[in-house]
């Protein structure tokens, strides 16, 4: 294969790492505008989203799509509700103190990840994809569900952003990151609303999970990688910013996807991390970051 | 104050008179030398979070950092001891003094995010450098490699006293830390770093000084570890060797200087008694640090210190 045509296989490769990696950070920066909280335990909920699609499409016979679409609704609701128990039995009785929270959500991390190794094994398992077709596109073939992939998570994304803007309770989410204290004032139960984050925060990764998995596999310790790229991105787009968020997941997915594709998955985590170090002497906060973190 | 010297002095002849008495079994001298070289690990993720108030959650750069340099420079340059020791040593403060640099730009959560990443690209870097490291396989350092003023560091009886006598040096250099005038800015740093601020310390140069400190311990006991017990691998870089001396000394006590050796103790056997019974033994490290948290957050020497004796340094 030529040069050209091979970019352009390296690009949409590119394409659906920056969509996969938009929802993990997403959901990891929503965590933070609103609660100011970093959870590290993250990538845990995105993992634990991959296995439980493939334990629900175990449990389907017939066409491989109602599985899926059965583990995207069941598994983000699954991971939501774990994570918003664990918010209300743990991060609560901390009071969201920063350091104590970090360190909680380690714990969790490893509790998820060594139960799922305890139930689910420490073997990578296969889920098939909800519908196998391939476009051709003159030069090579290319997976439609991944197509699919990328059209689902614009989606998510802006809906995510129509809810943040243009509802109610998206209204409610902006008061609370604002001043969570007047907010509560103004009658505002921000204990429901900080569960609320959590869990949707978790599931939003669980769905990213769902949406991958046919294309990788699910394996109890494949939380680790995304969460240090949704680190660097983060970093990058500046913490809590949505909009620093997606624009920063979309060059780190892509740079990741094209440098993965021609040199190694190492590699291109080793260059996205100099760039980290470039934004941190330029602009500490990050390039969308406001002054204050 | 005396009576601090006298504690921490009798902690280690107390480690010396367990092994001239022969207390130890072979398994459990094995274990404490383990331990010992852990501990100074420890006590220098201490200086950082316990004294300085700093949470990092990306230690295991510095551990490799003085791991690698002294097991490369054996395995693939045929340096001898001494000279491995001090290349690990030159190593550890020039990492530690770049990565401080660049992580101390961010406040807050911030900063525990960039040391856990910068950790884990470390880790990815070895990984990618496989020829020279060979990865996670690791290397084995040669007996006839391990030898240092003619001792065989590979015997366990002299392998535990050259862990206990690093180890003893690290202590009472913590300690010296504690009581002196700079490791009294760096707790005014940690309980409120505005402040230190306006009585006139710079504050960004005191918590360089303090990442630069605890990296180089860190770095140390990486070198220690890999001299001592002759084996090099990229797991020593991974993120549960980065929780382990947070969850150590979270658990002996932050802001003391025997809570690491506490911590360390306790958290070795269990794991080593869980991974026994189950392959998923970081649960336990999982559960501890839920625990540690939710109802101990002074850990044991902190809560000993802050109800009965307030002159544990």
């Amino acid at each position: 294969m030529d040069l050209g045509p091979y970019l352009l296989f390296a690009s949409l490769e590119g394409l659906v790492h920056a969509a996969v990696l938009s929802l993990i950070a997403l959901g990891l920066s929503l965590v933070f505008g609103v609660m100011r909280i970093v959870n590290v335990a993250h990538g845990e909920f995105f993992m634990l989203g991959a296995v439980l699609a493939w334990w629900i499409s175990g449990f389907v016979f017939g066409n491989p799509a109602i599985g899926f679409l059965l583990a995207l609704i069941i598994a983000p609701l699954i991971a939501g509700v774990i994570a918003m128990s664990s918010d209300w039995l743990i991060l609560k009785h901390l009071k969201y103190d920063p350091e104590a929270t970090i360190i909680a959500t380690i714990g969790i991390l490893y509790i998820i990840q060594q139960a799922v190794l305890m139930t689910f094994g420490p073997d990578a398992r296969p889920v098939e994809q909800p519908f196998n077709y391939r476009l051709d596109l003159y030069w090579f073939g290319f997976s439609a569900y991944k197509f699919f992939v990328v059209f689902s998570a614009i989606i998510l994304l802006f809906s995510v952003w129509l809810v943040m803007a243009k509802t109610k309770f998206g209204l409610i989410l902006r008061a609370t990151q604002l001043d969570s204290e007047t907010a509560q004032a103004f009658g505002i139960p921000i204990a429901t609303v900080y569960s609320l984050v959590f869990g949707v925060g978790a599931a939003i990764a669980a769905v990213a999970a769902v949406l991958i998995v046919p294309i990788q596999q699910a394996h109890y310790l494949m939380g680790g990688e995304p969460l240090l790229l949704a680190f660097i991105v983060v970093i990058i787009g500046g913490l809590g910013s949505l909009r620093g968020t997606v624009a920063a997941a979309v060059l780190i997915g892509m740079s990741d996807g094209i440098i993965s594709v021609f040199f190694s998955p190492n590699l291109a985590k080793i260059i996205a991390t100099l760039l980290v170090v470039i934004v941190l002497l330029i602009k500490p906060n990050g390039l969308f970051g406001s002054e204050k973190t | 104050m005396k009576r601090d010297l006298i504690i921490h002095l009798g902690a280690i002849a107390l480690l010396f008179l367990l092994e001239i008495l022969g207390i130890f079994s072979d398994y459990h001298q094995g274990n404490f030398a383990r331990i010992l070289v852990l501990t100074v690990y420890g006590i220098g993720y201490n200086v950082l979070f316990g004294y300085t108030g700093l949470l990092s959650l990306g230690h295991a750069l510095f551990f490799s950092a003085g791991l690698y340099a002294a097991g490369l420079s054996i395995y693939h340059l045929d340096y001898n001891v001494g000279q491995a020791l001090i290349l690990a040593f030159c190593f550890s403060v020039l990492v530690s003094l770049v990565i401080g640099y660049l992580a101390l730009r961010t406040v807050g959560v911030s900063f525990m995010i960039v040391t856990l990443m910068f950790s884990q690209i470390a880790y990815l870097c070895i990984l990618y450098f496989g020829g020279i490291t060979r990865g996670d396989e690791g290397i084995v350092i040669q007996q006839s490699s391990r030898v240092f003023l003619s001792l065989d560091l590979s015997d366990p009886t002299i392998r535990y006293y050259s862990a206990l006598t690093v180890f003893s040096f690290c202590l009472v250099f913590n300690l010296w830390i504690a009581r002196s005038a700079f490791g009294r800015v760096l707790i005014s740093i940690r309980e409120n770093s505005d402040r230190a601020l306006m009585l006139g310390y710079n504050v960004q140069l005191y918590k360089l000084l303090a990442v630069i400190i605890s990296g180089t311990i860190s770095g140390i006991a990486g070198a220690s570890y890999g001299i001592l017990f002759g084996y090099v691998g990229a797991s020593f870089a991974a993120v549960p060797y980065s929780i382990f001396p947070l969850l150590w000394v979270l658990l002996g006590g932050a802001g003391t200087v025997l809570g690491p050796l506490i911590g360390a103790i306790f958290m070795f056997y269990l794991i080593d008694y869980a991974s026994d019974v189950t392959d998923a033994y970081m649960i336990i490290v999982g559960i501890a640090l839920l625990l540690v948290t939710l109802f101990a957050r002074r850990g044991l020497l902190g809560e000993l210190r802050y109800r009965f004796f307030p002159w544990i340094p």
